[in-house]
C-alpha cells in the first residue's frame, strides 16, 4: 500500500444530520436532503457560505429525477460549491465521505459538506428487487438465473452454514438486537422490537433469509461536514470526531469468480487498509456500525472485521458479544435491518451514529460505554462488490 | 409464456392502476393520488419511461453459438492458461487478448444454494426456483438453477449434472443442473 499519510492533513467531522429514514412519500428528493444537511449545518455551527466544496451521494434509478445531484444541491443553497456526485450502490455514503475528506485532507477545502440522499419507494418493491437484482452481472446471473439481491446473500447464508454451523436463530439474534436498538432510535424506519420466533415464522424470501432478516426499502438522508485541523482550530470546535483511518476495496461482480462465499474479501481487505491507517487493531474498536443489509451480513462482519475469528460470528452473536456494551456495541443505530437502508444514506447515517455514540450523545439506552473513544463504519456495495471501512475517533 | 404474453400479463395489472390516474385525472386535472397508508399525495409520472435496453454481446458472441449447440463454454488465454466464466475475450492478468473457447465439463460439485421465494416481476410466472453454484472441474464455477423436487436434501459437495435446453414457458435457451439419481 502506498501510503502517503503524512503528507494529508488531519480531518476532523465537526456536524452531523440525519433525517427520520421510513416510508416518506410526505417530503420530495430534495426536502428529504435537506432535513439531513440542515441539521449538519446548525450541529457544525455553520451556514453555506462557510462549505467549499459539497459531494452529493446518490444512487438513482429509482428516484423519478434520474440526475438528483445538482437539484439536490440546488435545493440546500450549495449550488457555487459543487456538486461533486459520487455513486458506489449501498456503499455510496462512505464513499462519498470519502471524497469530502479527500478534498479537505489534501488542502483543496478547508470545509467540506458529504450528503447521501435516497428516495426508494418512487418504484413498487417487484422493480426495486429487479434494479438491485441486475446489479453487477446482468447477463450472466440476472438473465439466466433470476437472482435478487435477498439471494445473492443467501448463498453465504447457506454455505456460511454448511461450512460453521451457523444457525437461522443465530441470524434471527442479530435481527431482534438491531430491532430492538431501531425501537430507542426515533429516526428509525422501525420503531418495533420482534422475537426470535417471529423472525423465524417470517415470510420466505430466499431461504434461509426470510422477510425479518432483510433490511427494508426506505427513504432517507444524511449528512457530515467535514473539516481540516486548522478550521477546527479556528471554529473552535468542542468535540472534533477524527477521521483516524479509511479503508477501501471491491470484489469481482461475478459470483462464480469468488474464492468462497463465507465472507466478504472486500471488507477484510479495507478494514486492514483502515486499521493500519488509523494505527488500530480491531480489537480497539468499541463501537460499530457495520453493513447489516441481511442478518447473516452482520454475522461475516464480525468476521471479517476481525472482532472474532472467521466462523465464529454465530457464536458472538449468540454471546451477547455485538450487544450495546459487548465486546463491541454493533449497529446501535438500529442498522440496516431496524433502522433502515436507504442506500446512498446509509454510510453517513453510520457515522451520524459513530460521532454521536463518540460525543456521547446518544439516548438512554443506546449510548455505547467507552473507554477508548474508537468507533467504526463499515459499508458495503451489493455484496461485496465494494466496501468501505472508516475508522473514527474522538 | 412468451415475452408478448408475459408483456400484457404486466400491463394489465399496470392499466388497472392507470385507470384510477385516468379517473382522478378526468376530476382534478391532476395525476394525483393520495398514498394508501398516509393520504400524502403522490403525483404519478405519467411520461412513461420505457427501458429496455439492447446489451452488445461483443465477445460473448461464440458463447450463444456454442449454447445453441448444447455446450457451455468458458475461455483460457492462450498466453497465461487463465480460464473464464463468465467467459471474456480480453485478458487482463496478461494483458493479451487471444483465448481459445473450452466446454465447462458435464459434471460438477455443488458449492452452495438458495431458494427463491421472492421473485423479480420478470419471473413471477415461475414457481420458487432454486440457484445454485457449481464448481466444474475445469475450475470454474457456473451459477444456475437446480433441478431438485425437495432442496432440503442438498449438501455441499454433492455430484450434479449439467444440462443445456429450452426453458418453458418463454423457450430460451439457457443451463441449469440436474441431481443424478
Amino acid at each position: 500500500m502506498m501510503d502517503r499519510a503524512e503528507t494529508m492533513r488531519r480531518v476532523a467531522v465537526i456536524g452531523v444530520g440525519h433525517s427520520t429514514f421510513g416510508v416518506r412519500g410526505d417530503v420530495t428528493l430534495q426536502e428529504l436532503a435537506w432535513e439531513a444537511i440542515a441539521e449538519a449545518l446548525k450541529d457544525a455551527g455553520l451556514t453555506q457560505k462557510d462549505i467549499e466544496v459539497s459531494v452529493v451521494g446518490v444512487v438513482g434509478t429509482r428516484e423519478y429525477e434520474l440526475m438528483p445531484a445538482v437539484p439536490v444541491n440546488d435545493y440546500a443553497g450549495l449550488t457555487h460549491v459543487g456538486p461533486i456526485r459520487v455513486e458506489a450502490a449501498c456503499a455510496t455514503g462512505l464513499a462519498a465521505l470519502t471524497t469530502a475528506h479527500n478534498y479537505v485532507a489534501s488542502g483543496m477545502a478547508d470545509i467540506a459538506l458529504a450528503v447521501g440522499v435516497e428516495k426508494m419507494t418512487e418504484v413498487d418493491t417487484a422493480t426495486s428487487l429487479a434494479v438491485g437484482g441486475r446489479a453487477g452481472n446482468y447477463l450472466w446471473e440476472f438473465h439466466f438465473v433470476g437472482t435478487t439481491m435477498p439471494a445473492q446473500y443467501a448463498l453465504y447464508a447457506s454455505a456460511h452454514m454448511a461450512r460453521f454451523g451457523t444457525t437461522e436463530e443465530h441470524m434471527a439474534l442479530v435481527a431482534v438486537k438491531n430491532h430492538r436498538h431501531a425501537a430507542r432510535n426515533p429516526k428509525a424506519h422501525f420503531q418495533y422490537e420482534v422475537t426470535v420466533e417471529e423472525v423465524l415464522g417470517s415470510r420466505p424470501v430466499a431461504w434461509p433469509i426470510k422477510l425479518l432478516d432483510s433490511s427494508p426499502i426506505s427513504d432517507g438522508a444524511a449528512a457530515a461536514v467535514l473539516a481540516s485541523e486548522d478550521a477546527v482550530r479556528r471554529l473552535g470546535v468542542d468535540v472534533p470526531v477524527w477521521v483516524s483511518g479509511i479503508g477501501y476495496s471491491s470484489e469481482t461482480p461475478n459470483m462464480v469468480r469468488r474464492p468462497h462465499y463465507v465472507g466478504l474479501e472486500a471488507t477484510v481487505r479495507a478494514a486492514a487498509m483502515a486499521y493500519k491507517r488509523a494505527g488500530i487493531s480491531p480489537t480497539d474498536v468499541e463501537v460499530a456500525e457495520v453493513h447489516d443489509a441481511f442478518t447473516i451480513a452482520e454475522i461475516m462482519a464480525y468476521e471479517d472485521l476481525g472482532f472474532v475469528e472467521k466462523g465464529m460470528g454465530g457464536k458472538f452473536v449468540a454471546e451477547g458479544q455485538s450487544d450495546l456494551g459487548g465486546k463491541v456495541s454493533v449497529n446501535v443505530s438500529g442498522g440496516l435491518k431496524g433502522k433502515g437502508h436507504p442506500l446512498a444514506a446509509t454510510g453517513l447515517s453510520m457515522v451520524y451514529e459513530i460521532v454521536k455514540q463518540l460525543r456521547e450523545e446518544r439516548e438512554r439506552g443506546r449510548q455505547a460505554p467507552l473507554k477508548r473513544y474508537v468507533g467504526l463504519a463499515h459499508n458495503v456495495a451489493g455484496i461485496g462488490h465494494q466496501a468501505y471501512v472508516v475508522v473514527l475517533r474522538r | 409464456m412468451a415475452l408478448t404474453s408475459l408483456k400484457e400479463k404486466i400491463d394489465e395489472a399496470v392499466k388497472q392502476q392507470l385507470r384510477l390516474v385516468d379517473a382522478v385525472v378526468g376530476s382534478t386535472g391532476f395525476p394525483i393520488v393520495p398514498d394508501q397508508k398516509t393520504g400524502d399525495p403522490q403525483w404519478i409520472d405519467v411520461r412513461e419511461l420505457p427501458l429496455r435496453y439492447m446489451l452488445s454481446l461483443g465477445g460473448a458472441r461464440k458463447f450463444f453459438e456454442g449454447l445453441a449447440g448444447g455446450k457451455l463454454q468458458a475461455t483460457r488465454c492462450r498466453a497465461c492458461g487463465t480460464v473464464y466464466f463468465p467467459p471474456q475475450v480480453d485478458c487482463p492478468r496478461c494483458r493479451v487478448s487471444d483465448v481459445e473457447w473450452v466446454d465447462v465439463g458435464e459434471e460438477g460439485e455443488l458449492v452452495t444454494w438458495t431458494v427463491i421465494n421472492v421473485k423479480p416481476l420478470t419471473f413471477s410466472h415461475h414457481g420458487d426456483y432454486v440457484v445454485g453454484i457449481v464448481r466444474m472441474p475445469i475450475g470454474v464455477n457456473v451459477l444456475a438453477w437446480i433441478s431438485v423436487g425437495d432442496p432440503s436434501g442438498l449438501r455441499p459437495g454433492q455430484r450434479v449434472r449439467l444440462v443445456v435446453g429450452r426453458r418453458e414457458p418463454e423457450g430460451y435457451v439457457t443451463y441449469w443442473f440436474e441431481v443424478p439419481h
